[in-house]
């Protein structure tokens, strides 16, 4: 049963024709209604909001790998690259993603240039990670059409537990690399990676690896693991804060629905979390209006809260939640969470009874 | 052919910003540019089939609201992914106050 269900997944399965031939992909999602005038006031961009955090951003890193290799050597280096690797391999994910829609910056080559370096050191090939995120915004958790589902019915738990510090992305990151460098995409990949678009793909895995051969080659004749601590070791001891965020998102909710509302969470953070973050904490705002940049997310979160259920109040309150949901979802896959609008709020949109959220076999709904 | 139709007055559409127009079952974009100049596009992104009419104008670019994508509007030049096809662009006059699209 649970493996059955899992391969529905993939976006090879027939899940992938059936959500577009039953309007399911590239649906009519629900958006609360935002005078345009506001919605301008929000989408605009400014550049010095980022350039401020990337800023000390970038500074916080060489900061700490600075120290972290003045001390190399002794037990104190340890926590300074603690925090590097959790700044390098946790928190490049929020600025890969936020620089990915183009939103950070008003300056459209920052938000380049960041997206690049980004993608570099969360192991995520720009390209088609861009394309991947894409159909990500599209079909938000239809089966068979989202590529970026992490946590799925029934959740692959070992290999979820053992992403906390990389051990499956990363080893997926270098076969994907080696893939991509000999001219090659995988199935999934493409199926959302244009074709004009593919040269890039196998282009920037040849300079990736190359980068890492030259970390490598350089550890083994310094005989010292430096090099891999400084570049692409921070990946795999650096990651679990990127997870812990990003399970937030949407694990345990509603799939093949047609609503953020029904997939997607607002979760409360503090300043520090927020800053590490780039308020994607603000979820449901954000996949309702991805125009808005990170630093505008806290006030489109007031403007839309009335047609939303109460954003959790924290992370703690969110796994809360999110655990015993997702351990229900072991044995009973058409479980999901549905929280209650607050009163007066727009009603979910569910044009038919196939976006309930249990997600049920759309191919079967199809030949029936 | 020329087919001149009036879309909207001048003073619709406020600088920098872009509204909706449908003639005929068919969606444009209306879009008034930081200098007054007046274009029209049409009203679909190339992507998805989005409404640009949603998305934000800044300069000689409107955005897409759905994935972010990017025209110039007033060449209709997609400026990059996930924006590969250009969008087509319309011929417009101001007469009198009201902006005129050439839907021919």
């Amino acid at each position: 049963m649970g493996r059955d269900r899992l391969a529905r997944y993939g976006l090879t399965s027939p899940e992938n024709d059936a959500a577009v031939e039953l309007g399911l992909a590239g649906g009519a999602w629900f958006r609360s209604a935002i005078p345009r005038k506001r919605m301008k006031e929000l989408m605009r961009r400014a550049d010095y909001p980022a350039v401020r955090d990337t800023a000390i951003w970038f500074g916080l890193i060489f900061g700490l790998a600075g120290l972290g290799i003045a001390f190399w050597g002794t037990w104190w280096a340890v926590p300074f690259f603690a925090a590097y690797g959790v700044l390098y391999g946790s928190t490049s994910d929020s600025r890969w993603h936020e620089s990915g829609h183009g939103t950070a910056f008003k300056t459209r080559w920052m938000d380049q240039g960041l997206y690049q370096i980004a993608s570099f050191m969360i192991m995520r090939d720009p390209t088609t990670w861009r394309w991947s995120h894409t159909r990500h915004h599209t079909d938000t958790l239809i089966v068979g059409r989202d590529p970026e589902i992490a946590v799925m019915r029934p959740a692959r738990l070992v290999k979820l537990l053992a992403n906390l510090v990389g051990l499956v992305d990363v080893p997926l990151a270098f076969r994907l690399m080696f893939l991509h460098a000999s001219g090659r995409l995988t199935a999934d990949e493409a199926d959302y990676v244009p074709e004009s678009e593919r040269y890039k793909v196998y282009r920037t895995a040849r300079i990736d690896l190359a980068i890492y051969a030259t970390a490598i080659g350089l550890a083994i004749g310094l005989r010292t693991w430096l090099p891999v601590v400084l570049i692409g070791g921070p990946r795999l001891y650096g990651a679990f804060l990127f997870n812990l965020y990003g399970f937030t998102q949407h694990a345990g909710m509603g799939e093949n629905v047609l609503d953020h509302r029904l997939n997607t969470r607002t979760v409360k953070m503090c300043l520090v979390n927020r800053f590490l973050y780039w308020n994607m904490n603000y979820h449901v705002e954000h996949h309702m209006f991805p125009m808005v940049p990170y630093y505008r997310l806290p006030e489109l979160h007031e403007e839309v809260k009335h047609d939303c259920a109460p954003a959790y109040p924290s992370m703690w309150a969110a796994y809360k939640e999110i655990v015993p949901a997702v351990l229900r979802q072991m044995r009973d896959q058409e479980y999901y969470i549905r929280r209650e609008l607050v009163p007066g709020a727009a009603p979910y949109n569910e044009p038919m009874p196939l976006t309930d959220g249990r997600a049920l076999p759309l191919a079967g709904a199809v030949a029936a | 052919m020329d087919q001149w139709i009036a879309a909207c007055a001048a003073d619709d559409v406020d600088p920098e910003d872009v509204i909706p127009f449908e003639y005929d079952g068919k969606d444009y974009a209306i879009y008034r540019s930081p200098s007054d100049g007046y274009y029209a596009t049409d009203g679909h992104c190339t992507h998805e089939q989005t409404l640009l009419c949603d998305g934000l104008v800044i300069g000689s670019v409107i955005e897409c609201p759905k994935h972010n994508g990017r025209f110039d509007y007033t060449s209709g030049r997609a400026l990059g992914a996930p924006v590969l096809v250009d969008v087509r662009t319309y011929p417009v006059k101001l007469e009198d106050g009201t902006v005129y699209i050439d839907v021919g």
